[in-house]
């Protein structure tokens, strides 16, 4: 990993990765929300809002992974003061909002035909609530601390920080015991049918990979900005 | 109820929202690294 916090190579890698995370992606997330449409059967209870699910979990695991990303870039940052690192974080932050808020969004649309309403001040809700304003913090703080010419620690220590809600995340389900289901698919195993699993796990994959690609044309934007930059002050010197 | 109208709105607004920031973010990749590629023929 330390090998890439160079510029140069980590450009080398990403020129041709980016699009074919982005096509490659995109092509798994058609094939996947196609089959959780029309080839997956509807669930005995739920019915057919049990659909929501291939893009309302994977959402839910990027929004978290997002914010996980953002914690690990701030330590690098930290500790061994990686140029990537902050880079990494901020381009982490508006892909993770996006999905905090599509996870927000399609967990509303769920849960009205399947509990009765579109919210409840219940533990998961909440603590995705909280993630999606840590995230939006994040970024107004990141763009606050570049216009002053800042390094980006403080906006590092607020990634450390903001990470203490992803346990809560996860365990929200165990420790408050309130509407939304426990966790239902994890490392070891599944409590949902395999006709089911098969086309949530290609639409998790489909995502991760755009979302990876996201990142990193956002990484090669902010790179090729702050060569701008550098060679303005040189010109300008 | 009819379950169909949340499950399109849920599925139109994940692939509308993904697809704009995909898209900003390659036109904001673009737009930047042919500046500093211009930039540096001038120099």
């Amino acid at each position: 990993m330390h090998i890439y916090a160079n510029p140069a190579r980590f450009l080398k890698l990403a020129r041709p990765l980016t699009m074919w995370l982005g096509w490659s992606g995109a092509a798994l997330i058609a094939f996947a929300l196609f089959a959780g449409l029309f080839l997956s059967p509807k669930d005995y209870l739920q019915g057919d809002s049990v659909r929501i699910m291939y893009v309302h979990v994977p959402a839910a695991w990027l929004a978290m992974g997002g914010w996980t990303g953002i914690a690990v870039a701030s330590l690098m940052q930290l500790i061994w003061r990686h140029p990537l690192a902050n880079v990494a974080g901020r381009a982490l932050a508006v892909p993770g909002a996006l999905f905090t808020s599509i996870c927000l969004v399609t967990g509303s649309l769920w849960g009205r035909p399947t509990w009765g309403t579109y919210w409840e001040w219940d533990g998961r809700m909440t603590s995705m609530l909280v993630l999606l304003f840590l995230y939006i913090g994040y970024i107004v703080l990141a763009d606050a601390d570049r216009e002053r010419g800042g390094e980006g620690r403080i906006t590092a220590i607020f990634g450390l920080i903001g990470a203490i809600n992803i346990p809560i995340i996860k365990y929200s389900v165990e420790w408050w015991n309130t509407l939304h289901q426990g966790q239902s698919i994890g490392v070891t195993g599944s409590s949902i049918d395999a006709s089911m699993v098969w086309p949530l796990l290609i639409s998790a994959l489909g995502f991760s990979l755009l979302f990876g690609a996201i990142v990193l044309m956002r990484m090669r934007a902010m790179l090729a900005r702050q060569k701008i930059e550098a060679r303005l002050r040189r010109m300008a010197a | 109820m009819n379950h169909w109208p949340f499950i399109i709105a849920a599925y139109a607004l994940t692939l509308l929202g993904t697809a704009a920031v995909a898209l900003w973010s390659w036109a904001a990749m673009r737009r930047a690294e042919a500046e500093a590629g211009a930039l540096r023929r001038d120099a």
